[in-house]
């Protein structure tokens, strides 16, 4: 049975940006813990013979020719953004070290 | 803070270095890997981007074909086993140059696995293992604007252009590459050198480390001595030339080994490489934000090469690296240790192109092993780098072969090369560096420079042949070089004979 501690769902929160106090905390990893054992049930029922899929499509191999195609123009990409300078999308400071 | 340091030779005593190296290849595809914008370098900012790449909501990217089939063919050309069905994967992580906030990449699935590519060093081979090359995109271009030297110290904000995100990148990983002892440095750099080489045979990538089509982390730990177990090993991100690689080995070794010695130990954590100085810097530690949080991509369907394919693609690999390498010896009649040179100073391909460009093999090593290799060692930068072209260098080579110019106007030849100032032709017309072929001016030179040594003249004359250099001089020098010692030397034995 999967388990989810308050631990992990602050950490997961962490990791998705997602700022959690600590009451929402307490309130939603019980829920998490419900969600989660009430999917785990479908592995009470999968057969051995069923693999694991991450795709609904029985497909595989679906790929473009390496063509350039038109996208947008520099101003239909830039006019939902919140800041623009240098036709560059301007973003806060950023803390922490590149990738 | 400054890292205190063993000196090379005390840290090998005590440790042996394991290496690992990643290398990133950015393909030379026309559109990107998973949408149609285009890939072409230097375009106006944000120009090529559209829904896919920018990360809008809804827009569902699509398999670039051109980028599996490279990806296949790096893989074959590195001796890998190819994957019977693989998938691409989410890499979770929050930052400006990703605005999907993730990055499409693949995980324990990669498209090539298990292989190997043999290293010359020194004449000697070196199997390095590969673990995997994988798929995945590369990131958007960010900016830091206000803080003093562009980083992102002290940066107010970034400015982010997404023209390079989703353009496709193989990941090269090696496997832990030990017994390398004191020459982990340079089967490093010649690792990277000779991956370039295979990628540039292939002709998936302009592999152009100066403009980041090829990028290398260098992961380093110390084992002691005699020891088989692995020590905490450091990675030190973007190393982006041949001679960085072997420096940054070379500065982790001794920076490892001091700790070590010190009865510290090595913090696991991302290091930054300054070219300028030589040394890396602490870059952040591994913790939380290493958590990406893999999982299948959704919107991709499995990649599942059929082993048809797979034997297409096998057909069109070039020539393996040591077959090519022996044959070229042989086919330019080098040395073993003229050949050994050359491709210790990277010139294999360089040379190989000079030659195809018309110039002899011997003249075609001459310039890039002596004149170019010492101004690239100047500049500090790879001879691939420098800025001059093997057209360039035969068209150069052509000259002196017509007498044009003689190898000391040559030289001059490339300066105004390396300051744009056109083909080698050019060059000559503008600096007026032609060697001056009117015998009238350069008899009239000779005459003067019997006139004023009449010691040496009288010396030729009574058959000291060898004392001719004195005046040969006298004459170059009034004709600033611009003259053919050869035919000087004709001149002043006709006339004192």
């Amino acid at each position: 049975m999967p388990d989810i501690s308050r631990d992990d769902v602050a950490h997961l929160a962490t990791l998705a940006r997602i700022d959690l106090s600590d009451a929402e905390l307490d309130h939603l990893a019980p829920q998490l813990a419900v969600i989660l054992d009430s999917i785990a049930s479908i592995s009470e029922v999968a057969a051995e013979d069923v693999p694991p899929t991450s795709h609904a499509l029985p497909l595989t191999n679906v790929f473009r020719e390496d063509v350039a195609t038109p996208g947008l123009t520099a101003e239909q990409a830039l006019s939902g953004a919140p800041e623009v300078e240098e036709q560059r999308f301007s973003v806060p400071r950023i803390l922490g070290e590149e990738q | 803070m400054t890292d205190t340091l063993l000196t090379y030779d005390d840290a090998l005593a005590a440790y042996d270095p394991v290496l690992g190296l990643e290398v990133h290849v950015e393909l030379n595809t026309a559109s990107k890997m998973f949408c149609g914008c285009s890939t072409v370098f230097g375009a106006e900012p944000n120009t090529q981007v559209c829904p896919v790449c920018l990360g809008l909501p809804g827009a569902m990217p699509v398999v670039n074909g051109k980028g599996v089939e490279s990806a296949i063919r790096i893989g074959l050309a590195l001796n890998c086993q190819i994957a019977e069905w693989c998938r691409f994967a989410r890499k979770n992580y929050f930052y400006p140059d990703m605005p999907k906030n993730f990055q499409t990449s693949q995980y324990d699935e990669p498209i090539a696995y298990d292989g190997w590519m043999d290293v010359e060093v020194d004449g000697e081979t070196f199997r390095v293992e590969i673990e995997r090359a994988h798929m995945e995109e590369d990131t958007g271009k960010s900016t830091h604007v206000g803080g003093a030297t562009g980083r992102i110290h002290g940066a107010d904000h970034s400015l982010v252009d997404y023209n390079r995100a989703g353009i496709p990148l193989i990941e090269i990983v090696t496997k832990p590459i030990r017994g390398a002892g004191a020459r982990a440095p340079e089967v490093a750099r010649a690792y990277v050198a000779q991956l370039r080489d295979l990628i540039v045979a292939l002709g998936v990538s302009e592999a152009r480390m100066d403009q980041g089509n090829l990028r290398a982390d260098v992961n380093l730990s110390l084992s002691t001595k005699g020891s088989d177990v692995l020590g905490t090993r450091s990675e030190t991100k973007n190393v982006n030339s041949f001679r960085s690689v072997e420096r940054a080995v070379r500065f982790e070794v001794q920076r490892h080994a001091a700790i070590l010695a010190g009865g510290g130990s090595i913090v696991q954590e991302t290091r930054h490489w300054h070219e300028d100085t030589g040394i890396t810097t602490s870059g952040r530690e591994k913790s939380d934000a290493e958590d990406y949080r893999y999982f299948p991509e959704p919107d991709l369907v499995p990649v599942a090469p059929t082993r048809d394919w797979v034997e297409e693609l096998r057909a069109t690999l070039p020539e393996n690296p040591t077959a090519r390498r022996a044959r070229l010896q042989q086919e330019w009649g080098f040395s073993d240790l003229e050949m050994r040179d050359t491709v210790g100073a990277g010139a294999l391909g360089l040379v190989e192109e000079t030659i195809a460009a018309g110039a002899s093999p011997q003249a075609a090593r001459k310039w890039w092993l002596s004149e170019l290799s010492r101004r690239a060692n100047d500049a500090g930068v790879d001879l691939v780098d420098l800025g001059v072209t093997p057209a360039q260098v035969a068209g150069v080579q052509a000259l002196v072969d017509a007498g044009t110019v003689n190898d000391k106007l040559a030289r001059q030849v490339f300066d105004g090369l390396l300051a744009g100032e056109g083909t080698p032709e050019e060059v000559v017309e503008k600096r007026g560096l032609a060697v001056v072929s009117d015998e009238g001016a350069l008899s009239a030179a000779v005459d003067n420079a019997i006139a004023a040594n009449p010691d040496v003249a009288d010396k030729i004359r009574d058959g000291k042949v060898a004392a001719a250099g004195a005046l040969i001089g006298a004459v170059m020098k009034e004709m600033r070089g611009q003259a053919d010692a050869a035919r000087v030397r004709e001149l002043i034995l006709e006339k004192l004979s």
